[in-house]
């Protein structure tokens, strides 16, 4: 244990808070909708999920790249007063620090249960990387000249250099990372909700158009039109919600390798920010990598969710492609990773549709197409096959892995029900 | 006054209040990579920054540096997003690291600077030149004047010494 990290003194939480509602809209290219309609139902849904009403709820967060509507907004529009808010610039790996901000703030006597949203058109606006916001032909200036002046404007752009270093540092193959896809893909076919729900292969990912080597296409995440929303409280309330709480054991974010604001003056450069988060998030949880039953190992790239497992610890530093290749991440195997189909198939709502996917899985009432009995209540059949079940058996702890770039991350530990 | 200039046909601006900045692209201007060297630890920067991220110290001196470097890492872009780099497709950006301060101030730390590939004229590269380029290849800083005495540091094969074949991503 590094002594400058070390978090596990009497101040965690451990235990003592909880994830009771979840909710999303429809995953889209093309919600015909503005970002404040979409956060506005997400959150309604998360809410009445939890089983609470408008005026249970006063605290309220979101994040955004400036391409999203404020909590005050989404807040008014349902008759919630908030004592506190706030909305945060952030993107990947913002959801899972969040929900620590939101613990902190009820720790702190400011507010009692906390909504958490992230509202975007990623698709019909405001592209991330595309050719919406930040590309043409605009002005160069400070710090842009070290990047947009060599064509590194993008996600893919920039983090390139990474994937292709742990390739050459390990022995990496395209063949390996592409089994991410492949599996999340497999997992999509099960999920109603997924914008692409069709399966494919290691080849039609290989055979795929290079986007920037070592990313094919179908190594990038989808773009969508969506909102996501969760909400966070006490345990103390938690007991009394509609569902079995989702019980936060740990969390960490976001947390940074050294030199962030140019990480790649750090090395090894294929060690990822992962490898400092760890030291929080696992003393903090109180169980370690070989205790999950189940990941959400952020996939904005095929390459993110293979790097994050491995500097979490998951495996050996280095024998990351073994295991994303392994078969140990697909439904049915040892620890499935993405069970929605993640980011690469189900839609882009920077990491919150995987923590949601996870507190579902926990109450094991995962929404895919297995048939409901009399009460509604879904008898999952555990078979994986295509159009089938996603539901893992009886899964105890999950841990969601969250990804802004290769320095830095965030990550979430919870359990099933109160412990 | 701003220095301002154009680089494939991009305005370039750089405010007066961004002296470090000036200073940096001044400097490849007059044909010589300068980097800031801390005047508390000696170590040198990259990019230009506010303060030394090892004793955070604010003064600093520019050193001129040997301006080669060995390929650590690189991405190949094919489908580009800037609509003045499409005409470059394939092109590299490339990760260079210096000869200078390599694994220091700890162990694989090093100054790894950004760039693309060009020819010895600072033109971008043809794909001819991108596919004989991978981890490993060594390479020399050349300049591209872009107005007002400032110039883009861009890479080019060393042509002085004789290459070993590099790494590169394994194509089918």
């Amino acid at each position: 244990m590094n002594a400058e990290i070390d978090a596990t003194s009497e101040k965690f939480l451990r235990g003592k808070y909880a994830i009771v509602g979840v909710g999303e809209t429809a995953y889209t290219r093309g919600s015909g909708t503005t970002t404040r309609a979409l956060g506005t139902y997400a959150v309604r849904r998360a809410v009445e999920d939890a089983g609470l009403g408008m005026d249970d709820i006063d605290g309220m967060l979101s994040y955004s790249g400036n391409d999203s509507i404020p909590s005050t907004a989404v807040a008014g529009d349902l008759g919630i007063r908030l004592n506190f808010y706030m909305d945060v610039m952030g993107g990947g790996s913002s959801t899972e620090a969040l929900i620590g901000i939101a613990m902190g703030v009820i720790e702190a006597g400011m507010c009692k249960t906390v909504v958490i949203f992230r509202s975007m058109n990623g698709y019909s606006q405001i592209r991330i990387g595309g050719t919406g916001r930040g590309s043409g032909a605009s002005n160069l200036s400070g710090d842009g000249l070290f990047g947009r002046a060599y064509g590194q404007s993008s996600a893919a752009q920039a983090f390139a250099q990474t994937f292709m270093r742990h390739m050459y540092d390990y022995g990496t193959t395209p063949e390996q990372i592409a089994h991410v896809k492949a599996i999340h893909s497999e997992h999509a076919s099960n999920n109603p909700k997924a914008y692409y729900k069709h399966r494919v292969t290691v080849d039609d990912v290989l055979s795929s158009r290079m986007i920037v080597k070592p990313l094919h296409l179908l190594d990038c995440c989808v773009e969508t039109d969506n909102a996501t929303a969760i909400v966070v409280t006490r345990m103390d309330r938690a007991r009394d919600c509609k569902h079995m709480p989702a019980t936060i054991l740990s969390v960490v974010g976001r947390c940074c390798k050294p030199r962030i604001d140019n990480h790649y003056q750090a090395g090894p450069i294929s060690t990822v920010a992962g490898h400092y988060a760890k030291e929080i998030l696992w003393p903090n949880a109180g169980v370690g990598p070989d205790d999950i039953d189940l990941t959400g190992s952020y996939d904005a790239f095929t390459f993110t969710t293979m790097l994050q497992l491995e500097d979490y610890g998951f495996c050996e530093k280095g024998d990351g492609g073994e295991y994303v290749s392994s078969g140990i991440m697909r439904l049915g195997g040892a620890r499935p990773n993405n069970t929605s189909g993640g980011h690469l198939c189900e839609g882009y709502t920077h990491g919150m549709n995987m923590v949601i996917e996870n507190v579902r899985q926990l109450r094991g009432e995962i929404d895919d197409s297995c048939p409901t009995d009399a009460n509604g209540k879904r008898q999952h059949t555990y078979d994986y096959s295509s159009g089938g079940c996603r539901q893992v058996r009886d899964p105890e702890i999950t841990a969601n892995l969250g990804w802004a770039m290769p320095g830095t991350g965030s990550a979430l530990v919870m359990a099933k029900g109160e412990r | 006054m701003p220095l301002q200039g154009e680089y494939l046909g991009m305005s370039v601006a750089i405010p007066d209040v961004d002296r470090p900045n000036q200073e940096f692209y001044t400097h490849c201007g007059q044909g010589v990579l300068h980097l800031q060297s801390c005047v508390k630890c000696t170590l040198l920067r990259y990019p230009t920054t506010t303060a030394c991220p090892w004793c955070a110290e604010s003064e600093y001196v520019w050193t001129p540096v040997s301006g080669k470097g060995t390929l650590y890492s690189y991405g190949e872009v094919h489908h580009a997003i800037q609509p003045t780099f499409q005409q470059f497709t394939p092109y590299l950006i490339l990760l260079v690291e210096l000869d200078e301060q390599r694994d220091r101030p700890n162990r694989f730390d090093g100054l790894r600077i950004n760039g693309n590939l060009a020819d010895a004229s600072g033109e971008m590269a043809k794909p001819e030149l991108v596919a004989t380029v991978g981890i490993g290849s060594r390479l020399r800083v050349v300049f591209k004047s872009i107005g007002d005495g400032m110039a883009i540091p861009l890479w080019t094969l060393d042509t002085e010494i004789k290459q070993e074949a590099p790494w590169r991503y394994p194509d089918n």
